[in-house]
């Protein structure tokens, strides 16, 4: 399989709602363990072309891949289903706005997958759900509700939640946007931490400062096309292109 | 003029006691498949292909445009003409579980549409299939919303399980009934049964605020 080289690999990508636009044809190539952030102002087609990665957002045109499997293969009905679950158990994915499951307790909220899914016991899921609510430092809080957490807290409940499936890829979605600026800090760290474990990641995000420090490489999307990409140093200090340099312009100031 | 004598009512006490034990499992038979065919249709009217949802939206169309001690007749007494012979208890229970079903669907129906689609997406990121998205995660938050509005539907359906003594069943009412026509005391009976009736819902209402307080603190 040629496409076994890369973790993630999109060919073609198109989406339209209606008559607007949202990607144009994107062509992307995640290597194992590497780590893209996604800039760009809103509206560019960052979030759609993230989220079309795990297929929450359909793709009109082109092809997606994780791993050596094509994740939006051409199924109906069942086959669909049972074919983008799998898929999705090996995707982590981390919202804007958490997404946690207020009715469930925090290691509820991390142990369902693993139980439903996996069919771990009882006892493992608690000690697998444990073992991340460490690595994310919130194992004090295994059986508080998440109204009782902070946004970071949520944040960081939201991907030991993801952790637990034990992704192959973690996909991020403006993940600091909602939150209150003394907060971005200690969800930035998780995520460093976990790009020094290795772990393929791709970033949508508008904090400039974060993206240059993790990623290995930077995509600027604007208007549904990616506009230029390369490693942190060429596009956040020497970038080619006008959009990009008016659109850096702009956010660097604001940081 | 009569005095009113409540010592009269006490040779009868068993007889109330049966009574009262019919129209509990009226009432909890009823409350339980009233629930759960309430979730039921509220996500068929939902998600389900139009060729289930319509003859559902039908039915809930139907079942709230007629009276319940109309439609009780109807499944006791008039299915027998075509050959379906139910006896009278279930009968009862079909009729309240349906006529309250609907009620219920379309309290849980608006809960469901409340509840924020990133919890969809949340459990379908995670690898969760639709149903199993439905059953751990959008539900459970659908009837914790609702549970005021349910627990009303609950209260009216405690009362309305008088109604199946138009169809025979020995409940607390019929039991009253049956009192009256041996003594000649309505009020001392009647009086005695709304008694029971008021005390009852209280125990119900009681249950339905400590869940409430429950469900509250997991929000």
């Amino acid at each position: 399989m040629i496409n076994n080289t890369y973790m993630v690999e999109v060919k073609g990508a198109r989406k339209a709602y209606g008559a607007l636009e949202v990607l144009k044809g994107i062509d992307l190539c995640v290597a194992r363990g590497q780590i893209i952030a996604i800039i760009g102002p809103s509206g560019s087609g960052k979030s759609t072309l993230l989220r079309s990665i795990n297929h929450l957002e359909v793709l009109n045109d082109g092809e997606v891949w994780l791993d050596g499997e094509q994740v939006n293969r051409p199924l109906k009905g069942r086959a669909y289903e049972q074919h983008i679950n799998a898929v999705r158990q090996q995707m982590g994915m981390v919202f804007q706005h958490f997404n946690l499951f207020p009715h469930l307790t925090v290691y509820e909220n991390i142990a369902l997958g693993p139980l439903k899914l996996k069919g771990l016991t009882k006892k493992a899921a608690r000690e697998l759900a444990l073992e991340y609510l460490a690595k994310v430092g919130l194992a004090d809080k295994f059986d508080e509700y998440p109204s009782r957490l902070s946004g970071g807290q949520k944040q960081r409940v939201a991907i030991a939640r993801a952790l637990a499936m034990q992704p192959k890829v973690m996909l991020f979605d403006e993940a600091t946007s909602a939150l209150d600026p003394e907060l971005v800090e200690e969800v930035n760290l998780v995520m460093k931490q976990l790009a020094a474990e290795n772990m393929t990641m791709l970033i949508v995000t508008h904090e400039m400062r974060f993206a240059g420090e993790v990623a290995d490489r930077i995509i600027f999307m604007d208007g549904g096309v990616v506009v230029e990409e390369g490693a942190p140093g060429e596009i956040l200090q020497n970038p080619v292109q006008e959009r990009t340099r008016s659109f850096l312009k702009k956010h660097l100031h604001n940081s | 003029m009569q005095s009113l004598d409540l010592s009269i009512v006490t040779p009868y006490s068993e007889m109330l006691a049966m009574g009262l034990w019919w129209t509990l499992i009226m009432f909890v038979t009823s409350s339980v498949v009233s629930l759960l065919a309430g979730i039921a249709f509220a996500l068929i009217v939902l998600y389900a292909p139009k060729v289930v949802a319509l003859p559902v939206r039908f039915m809930t169309w139907l079942l709230m445009g007629t009276p319940l001690l109309l439609q009780l007749y109807v499944i006791y007494y008039g299915l027998v003409q075509v050959g379906i012979d139910i006896p009278a208890p279930v009968a009862g229970i079909i009729g309240l579980s349906l006529h309250f079903a609907v009620y219920n669907a379309d309290v849980i129906r608006a809960g469901v549409v409340s509840v924020d689609p990133g919890q969809i997406e949340g459990a379908r990121s995670i690898g969760l299939s639709r149903g199993q998205t439905q059953c751990y995660v959008i539900v459970p938050q659908a009837l914790r919303r609702t549970l005021a509005p349910l627990g009303n539907n609950l209260i009216v359906l405690l009362k309305d399980t008088s109604l199946v003594s138009m169809i025979g069943i020995a409940e607390l009412v019929y039991s009253a009934q049956l009192a009256v026509s041996e003594t000649y005391s309505p009020f001392e009976f009647y009086l005695t049964v709304a008694v029971i009736y008021y005390a009852a819902n209280l125990v119900l209402e009681a249950g339905l605020h400590l869940l409430e307080k429950k469900v509250e603190m997991s929000r």
